[in-house]
């Protein structure tokens, strides 16, 4: 039995440890906005949060997760840097097909919550684990600098 | 696919005159149209789409109007472009716009395949005239209701923003007049409104799929529901058309927990299991002895031999695409040069995949798919399940690119839920994803030119050699001549003045699966043809952009893009320094594309993308951002294949695996890109796919600018361009 907690409540399963978390969320606890790309740690596609850390969830054991809080595209509203996130996402129609775009919210989120306001720079390394085959880079990166606009208290 | 042609409109304008359907179901006015391309089966399809229900709008009485797409939406922006159309000839309240993903029955069919398809930057050009028919008739009987209410004359009243507005004043909103509505007469042939009077064609509206795609509740085919008794399936797929398992070693995957069976199809084997990873870890326990057949040892020296060869027959013996003048009679200075562009995967975000459940009488399947018509058929002769009782669940797409109007994926599903009588989800791994794909053909093409005392050409002599997509696809039979029309797109209707030429097909069929891949053709062709052009202007000691814009004298509407793009970069202005432009121009699908790239060469011979400037004319627009951005991702699409993307073989297997060995742009080698569209008054063009054909050429051709080495193979070889 592993225990963690998810999006702020605790939730046990009975699988195997070696099991990668991301098929824990999408198939025994059927939240399925984290999505599959690649399973070995090169797309991003999976990124969800571990104790606040981006991390790739196709790669990370079920046991390294015990105890540990977990946070899914599903909650990540729920918090401020989340919350401004999302909503830039909207404001600049980012996705195109869609199936890369909870792991690219993910990624950003964890870099603005570490570097409220990113140089280009900083935005290349946090995000470049993330592909999006739609090629939407530059609407990512105009809508992270604009969160952090949001969230350092400028108006939009 | 198949090019649409202009007589698609007609044809369908006609077509829905006689094939108008309504009924009022429950509180809504519902107006449907049956689309059909005029032929005598699409008839027959037409006739029996009466008896299913189907529409393309509803409205309801709470206002709300949801428009049904009968395309499917994999990043195009089909779900929004379909409301969109609608919407504009209802005069529409925007804001209480739906939409819907159509069911699979023929009254869908998109009118340029005459089948429920979605590919070839169809969906604009093939949906523009019947979905603003389906608008303008709601509005009228919404007018007529309105007037019967009312008792004035029709002509007394007009529409605004979701309602009815009488002379003096008074207003009934949409959703207020639908039980009345219902019953009025259909119009034959409601008026269109005059594009100058558009109000939310040409806006750059919000896409309606924005919200459910940045909270995880957006559902692609992977997220299709868990199904009572269902098992996750991965499959060891054959590593080319025609291996067979000599022997299968199974024990191992057995013993994996959670792993439930282990089964041999046609095109593989496949592990079941209680979820995806135990199916992976038993897939990878596999041993399998695979009997290559005649691919054994296949290898990609023997491909570009083949290649190579049928490109040097085309010259002087293949099939003749385009033949001005005569060849033979043509001198100069002679300039000749050999291309070469690699197999290529899709490598689609979301893994493939679908869910399907077979049983006694039905099948139902959950999948992202480009082709839910032409599957109904396919798997029906596979099953026997009658085609009405193959219900296909359209999901999300995570991509297409056509890769996902191939029906393998379905195929195998079904063949799993039928063997093991269970639902079956079938996931490829990134692995067979890649290994054992369908892929953009590889082609070698050779082409040879002379040039005048002033430097124009004279003479071209182009073979090219390349696998058939047609005859690979099954879905496009060849003329007796043996021409391709999709191997030489892009390069037989080049827009150059040259007053004698030949351009030729050499068909070689190397083994490895091929398949419709982001502008087909195009992707290799324009490629070829706007990096010998810039040869040649070089040759003739001109600038790249003036010598193109010489040629273009019949060519008003390539002329304007490449114009504009050379204006909108500031071609001959001065750059950073170690930066370098290239330009290049391409037609495909109906729209007209320059792009001018600007480029870096570093010591170690690596390129690097700082600024791609696209100027478009894609007719008339439904919206503008969209478009933009369709544009900017068929860049970013062409930017990773020019770059990096390879398929290769050795010893009859595919060398790559996943985005390591298989890599794709990443934010940090993003270029800014601008997109300027130009105002047109032509039919609207495609707009997936063209964007991508001159991203290659122009990023070859300022990196020839920038070394002075000229970029013949794709992907382009860093080490090739070394410093010396
Ligand atoms: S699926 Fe985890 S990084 Fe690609
Ligand atoms: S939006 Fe399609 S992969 Fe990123």
């Amino acid at each position: 039995m592993i225990r963690f907690n998810l999006n702020g409540q605790s939730v046990s399963i009975d699988a195997d440890p070696d099991m990668p978390l991301l098929w824990a969320l999408r198939e025994d606890l059927e939240l399925t906005g984290t999505k599959f790309g690649c399973g070995a740690a090169l797309c991003g596609a999976c990124t969800v949060h571990l104790d606040g850390k981006a991390i790739r969830s196709c790669s990370t054991p079920l046991s390294l997760v015990e105890g540990k809080h977990v946070t899914t595209i599903e909650a990540v509203s729920a918090e401020r840097v989340g919350a401004a996130v999302q909503a830039a996402w909207v404001a600049h129609d980012v996705p195109q097909c869609g199936y890369c775009q909870s792991g690219q919210i993910m990624s950003a989120v964890a870099l603005l919550a570490q570097k409220p306001k990113p140089t280009d720079a900083d935005i290349d390394s946090a995000m470049s684990g993330n592909i999006c085959r739609c090629g939407t880079y530059n609407q990512i990166r105009a809508a992270i600098k604009d969160a952090a606009t949001t969230l350092s208290g400028g108006a939009r | 696919m198949p090019s649409v042609t202009s007589s698609v409109e007609n044809s369908v304008t006609d077509a829905s005159r006689r094939d108008f359907l309504k009924g009022s179901i429950a509180g809504a006015l519902v107006i449907g149209i049956s689309l059909s391309t005029g032929t005598r089966h699409a008839l027959a399809s037409a006739q029996s789409a009466a008896f299913t229900p189907n529409a393309f709008l509803r409205i309801s009485e709470d206002n709300v109007i949801t428009v049904i797409s009968g395309t499917v939406e994999m990043g195009q922006g089909v779900l929004t472009a379909i409301p969109m159309l609608v919407a504009e000839e209802l005069d529409a309240d925007w804001s209480r716009i739906r939409f819907e993903q159509a069911p699979t029955a023929a009254v869908y069919n998109n009118p340029a395949f005459g089948m429920q398809a979605t590919g070839g930057s169809t969906t604009v050009r093939a949906f523009w005239a019947p979905m603003r028919k389906a608008g303008a008739t709601a509005r009228h009987m919404l007018v007529a209701a309105a007037a019967q209410q009312w008792q004035v004359p029709v002509s007394s009243l007009t529409t605004a923003n979701g309602f009815v507005v009488a002379s003096d004043g008074r207003k009934a909103s949409y959703g207020s007049l639908v039980a009345l509505a219902a019953q009025q007469p259909v119009p034959t042939d409601p008026a269109l409104k005059d594009p100058k009077d558009f109000k939310i064609l040409g806006k750059a509206l919000k896409r309606l799929d924005t919200p459910a795609k940045t909270n995880g509740s957006a559902k692609f085919g992977l997220d299709a529901p868990k199904l009572p008794g269902m098992v996750v399936a991965v499959m060891a797929r054959a590593p080319l058309p025609g291996a067979k398992p000599r022997s299968v070693d199974s024990a191992k995957a057995l013993a994996v927990k959670g792993v439930v069976q282990v089964l041999t199809i046609p095109n593989g084997i496949a592990v079941l299991a209680t979820g995806y990873w135990a199916a992976k870890t038993g897939r990878d326990q596999l041993v399998i002895d695979w009997d290559m057949g005649e691919h054994a040892g296949l290898s990609s020296e023997k491909i570009s031999e083949l290649l190579e060869a049928k490109a040097q027959m085309a010259q002087t013996a293949g099939v003749v695409a385009l033949e001005t003048g005569d060849i033979a009679n043509a001198s100069g200075k002679n300039l000749e040069a050999t291309y070469q562009a690699p197999y290529l995967a899709h490598a689609t975000m979301e893994p493939l995949n679908c869910t399907a459940w077979l049983k006694p009488d039905s099948l139902e399947l959950w999948t992202g798919t480009q082709g839910q018509g032409p599957l109904q058929n396919i798997l029906s002769s596979i099953t026997k399940v009658a085609p009405e009782n193959i219900k296909i669940n359209v999901f999300l797409l995570g991509g297409g690119f056509g890769r996902r109007i191939a029906p393998d994926f379905a195929i195998d599903a079904t063949v799993l839920s039928m063997v093991s009588g269970k639902p079956v989800k079938l996931i490829f791994s990134r692995e067979d994803d890649m290994a054992a794909g369908f892929y953009r053909p590889a082609s070698v093409t050779r082409l040879s030119a002379s040039l005048d005392a002033q430097g124009r050409p004279v003479k071209l002599n182009v073979g090219v050699g390349t696998p058939s997509i047609a005859v690979a696809s099954g879905f496009i039979p060849l003329p007796p001549s043996g021409l391709d029309g999709q191997a030489m797109e892009g390069i037989a209707d080049h827009p150059y003045d040259i007053p004698n030429q030949r351009i030729a097909y050499g068909r070689a069929e190397p083994g490895p699966q091929v398949w419709f891949w982001r502008s087909v053709g195009h992707s290799q062709n324009i490629f070829f043809m706007e990096s010998f052009m810039d040869e040649l202007a070089h040759a003739a000691g001109q600038d790249p952009y003036h010598y193109r814009h010489g040629l273009l004298g019949h060519q008003p509407r390539y002329k304007a893009v490449l114009e504009a793009a050379a204006e909108k970069a500031g071609w001959g202005k001065p750059l950073p320094k170690g930066v370098f432009r290239g330009i290049a121009v391409g037609q495909s699908f109906g729209s007209y594309v320059a792009e001018v790239a600007e480029v870096s060469v570093d010591a170690e011979g690596q390129p690097k993308v700082h600024r791609v400037v696209a100027a478009v004319d894609c007719g008339m627009t439904v919206n503008p951002e969209i478009i933009r951005r369709q544009i900017e991702g068929a860049i970013v699409y062409g930017l990773s294949a020019a770059l990096y993307g390879r398929i290769s073989y050795k010893d009859g297997r595919v060398e790559q695996g996943n985005f390591n060995d298989y890599p794709v742009l990443r934010m940090n080698a993003m270029p800014k890109v601008e997109v300027h569209i130009l105002p047109s008054t032509e039919a609207p063009g495609g707009i997936g796919e063209p964007g991508l054909p001159p991203l290659a050429p122009a990023l070859a051709n300022a990196i020839y600018a920038a070394t002075g080495k000229r970029v013949r193979q794709l992907p382009i070889d860093p080490n090739l361009l070394k410093k010396a």
